[in-house]
């Protein structure tokens, strides 16, 4: 017999999952430690190459692993303990799945023998989070755990991106198992994601695109998540052709703000000439993007006369909303490479004059236009403010979900990828901060803000304790109107301005929130204080909440009401009681 | 079309409903079959039969036979969203290949005593169903079909005493040398 005592790869799960880590490159993990994960940790304890970030509640976990995920293009490693400690991980998991983002969680399990016999902290974690992972495992044996980090790992960062949990039971991390780095091997056979393109699909597209009239490039957050190769391809296709671009809220930054050939985000807040641009188009190529609702408004009236080039690298997103003519299915990055070359060695500039002098004239009607006031900061004037105080510097921005972040996502221009964090399919409330803090890990240099909202940012405030802990300088811009604002837009809209609930009758002092917490805590309500403000916060070295009191009632436009196609916008001037009442007639009996 | 007051926009589907026989060939592994009936659940599907068991030991295969209704637009997805799984080799529509066979077994007990009996064991010799347990006022017929005729030789045994009934569920394969 061997003396195996020797063998550099025999060791304990636990010692094995930080190995993993290593050989996967990750530096930084964010976690809360907890009875079904001291073995793990004591192995964390006891190592200096990876650095564990100790959050206030598990959630917060999860969203800065996103964020460090979405900035840095690299896979986000969540670890927490069994039962709370996991389901608590659900909300980042849930989003992670819907913004194709890539994380990796290690969850502690009660041992083996105690699974199902309703042990302390226990819970079906593999269960519970199978349908918010794109793929989960329990660990039942020390000698498939290597093996499955390295899948996991794998699994979560090819393919459509998304978030992986590997469930780990106590007596599995304290028994003695072979660690071996990963190889090919350790991958499921049955999963292969397609990477390149159809060459006759790839020609047809072309075809479509070199003899277009009215054509749009609408692009989505495939194109990040694809890689720096992709948003450099997609500026050349726009170059190239001469194309309008769009993109989706995940979209923003693959193709520049200030790009000649940008129109803005489309869908329900989008601007006016990206709308029209798409619902007008004969010919629309969607670039890693799904056609979500927000995105296409009443389906059955959808672009109609156009022809539809959709890449995407997950099957199931094509034909899944709206049918497409040309189906390209692989790697954005690869394919748009493949449709350039054809397009250039085949097809020349098609004249697109007239179409370019209709989107001006759209363009004309200035739909983000909003009336500034010297009494009362509006929303939307805090974000420009903000936007031309951090323009050029290496910034990178967060946000909650609501009012504040669609405006954040119309007045703030971003010029390169993963600059812009914000949870768009899911939508979570109290995503932004603890994504800040992720982010501000990945990037200890640069400028991060969260654009916030007075109630979501409440709902994850405890990750400001982390941020002083690290001294990670995050910024917490917070538009505050005291409201739900978008929940009271839409109250406003179609509910009979029946304001049910969506006022906080009481907020904290955010300024003596933020002392309390060790930060630096400012307030701003005249617009003539608001650029010395955002410039005193940016000097600032440390986490800053920033209580920005804005306009009240000021509402998020313009907006396509539901059940309206993307030419039956309701633009900011048209906005009055009366106009909004007939944009929504159908429903109840208006404001 | 009017729409209620809603932040969705609520479509109004017309296309008819089909029924579709699908293979679906999987890595046997713990929580597999959790996962495709999850993605049916999860995702509002329907699942009219459904049977599965390892198929090939060696390599841990199993096999998962699922009968699904759905407008072609979600049919195609269901097949999209099941081949994306991680443990899931192939998916193939069998009713789009237009050449397969379905069977299913189902085991029916019936009591009575004298016409009734005898005619019991009539209809059961006409639809080649065998007697695999008998008591002086009972049978219990084992019969091999496709849904259809189960479907008629059990309404036929009803008013003879029909007891009860125990199906497996649709079992498919392709025609010709080939395998899926």
């Amino acid at each position: 017999m061997s003396d195996k005592s020797h063998d550099p790869n025999q060791m304990t799960g636990a010692a094995m999952i930080v190995r993993a880590l290593i050989d996967h490159g990750v530096t930084d993990i964010f976690g809360y430690p907890g009875g079904a994960v001291l073995p793990i940790y004591d192995e964390i304890f006891q190592q200096s190459e990876v650095q564990h970030i100790l959050v206030r509640h598990e959630q917060g976990a999860g969203h800065a692993a996103e964020g460090y995920a979405r900035s840095t293009g690299k896979p986000g490693v969540a670890l927490v303990t069994s039962g709370p400690g996991a389901t608590n991980m659900v909300t980042p998991l849930a989003d992670a799945l819907m913004d194709s983002i890539p994380m990796v969680c290690i969850s502690g399990q009660v041992p083996t023998h105690l699974i199902g016999n309703d042990a302390f902290q226990e819970c079906d974690t593999v269960g519970i989070t199978r349908p918010c992972t794109k793929h989960n495992w329990l660990v039942r044996d020390v000698n498939d755990l290597a093996k499955v980090l390295h899948e996991a790992f794998y699994v979560a960062t090819t393919g459509r991106p998304g978030p992986v949990l590997v469930d780990v039971p106590k007596d599995v991390q304290f028994a003695t198992g072979t660690y071996h780095p990963p190889r090919k091997s350790d991958v499921h056979r049955s999963y292969a994601p397609r990477v390149k393109g159809d060459a006759t699909q790839i020609r047809k597209a072309v075809a479509l695109l070199a003899n277009a009239k009215r054509p749009v490039i609408y692009s989505g957050g495939g194109v990040i998540n694809s890689g720096p190769e992709a948003t450099r391809l997609l500026r050349e296709l726009v170059e190239v052709t001469g194309f309008p671009i769009t993109s989706t809220l995940m979209g923003l930054g693959a193709y520049p703000a200030s790009g000649k050939n940008w129109l803005g985000m489309l869908g329900m807040h989008g601007t006016y000439e990206a709308n029209m641009t798409m619902h007008d188009c004969d010919v629309m190529l969607c670039v890693g993007a799904r056609f979500d609702d927000r995105i296409t408004g009443r389906v059955d009236a959808f672009s109609p006369g156009s022809k539809k080039i959709h890449i995407d690298i997950d099957p199931s997103s094509i034909n899944k909303n709206i049918r497409v003519d040309v189906p390209i299915i692989g790697d954005c990055g690869n394919i748009l490479g493949d449709i350039l070359q054809v397009f250039k060695a085949e097809a020349k500039k098609p004249d697109i004059k007239a179409w370019w002098q209709q989107i001006a004239q759209w363009r004309g009607r200035n739909s983000l236009y909003y009336k500034k006031s010297n009494d009362v900061i509006l929303p939307q004037h805090a974000i420009q403010s903000l936007f031309e105080a951090t323009r050029g510097r290496d910034t990178y921005i967060t946000t909650e979900v609501g009012q504040h972040q669609m405006w954040a996502a119309q007045f703030y221009g971003f010029e390169e990828p993963h600059r812009w964090m914000t949870s768009g399919g899911l939508g979570t409330m109290g995503y932004g901060l603890p994504a800040a803090v992720g982010v501000q890990v990945a990037h200890p240099d640069s400028l991060v803000i969260d654009i916030a909202g007075d109630a979501s940012v409440q709902m994850t405030m405890q990750e400001m304790s982390t941020a002083v802990q690290y001294e990670l300088p995050i910024k917490i811009f917070i538009l505050n109107n005291q409201y739900m604002g978008m929940v009271r837009q839409w109250q406003q809209l179609l509910h009979g301005n029946r304001l049910s609930h969506s006022y906080s009758e009481a907020l904290p002092d955010f300024v003596k929130l933020a002392e309390a917490y060790g930060g630096v805590g400012l307030q701003v309500h005249k617009p003539a204080d608001l650029d010395g403000a955002i410039q005193e916060m940016i000097s600032i070295k440390r986490p800053v909440l920033f209580d920005c009191r804005v306009a009240a009632l000021e509402n998020c436009f313009p907006m396509i009401p539901s059940g309206k196609a993307h030419n039956e916008m309701l633009l900011p001037e048209q906005a009055n009681d009366e106009a909004t009442a007939k944009a929504f007639a159908g429903g109840k009996a208006l404001v | 079309m009017n729409q209620p007051a809603s932040a969705y926009f609520i479509e109004e589907r017309h296309d008819p409903n089909e029924t579709h026989t699908l293979s679906v060939l999987v890595q046997n592994e713990p929580g597999v079959l959790a996962r495709v009936i999850g993605l049916f659940s999860g995702r509002g599907y329907n699942i009219e039969s459904l049977t599965v068991t390892e198929t090939e030991s060696q390599k841990h295969l199993s096999r998962i036979t699922i009968v699904t209704t759905g407008t072609p637009m979600v049919i195609e997805q269901i097949k999209h969203q099941l081949d994306r799984m991680i443990p899931v080799y192939r998916v193939v529509d069998m009713t789009l290949t237009k050449r397969s066979i379905e069977r299913e077994l189902a085991m029916v007990k019936v009591r009575g005593q004298g016409d009734h009996r005898v005619e019991a064991l009539r209809l059961a010799d006409a639809f080649r169903a065998r007697v695999i347990d008998a008591t002086t006022e009972s049978f219990v017929f084992e019969i091999t079909g496709n849904t259809d005729k189960i479907n008629q030789f059990i309404d036929l045994m009803r008013p003879l005493g029909l007891v009860e009934v125990s199906r497996t569920g649709v079992a498919a394969i392709g025609r010709g040398p080939e395998g899926m």
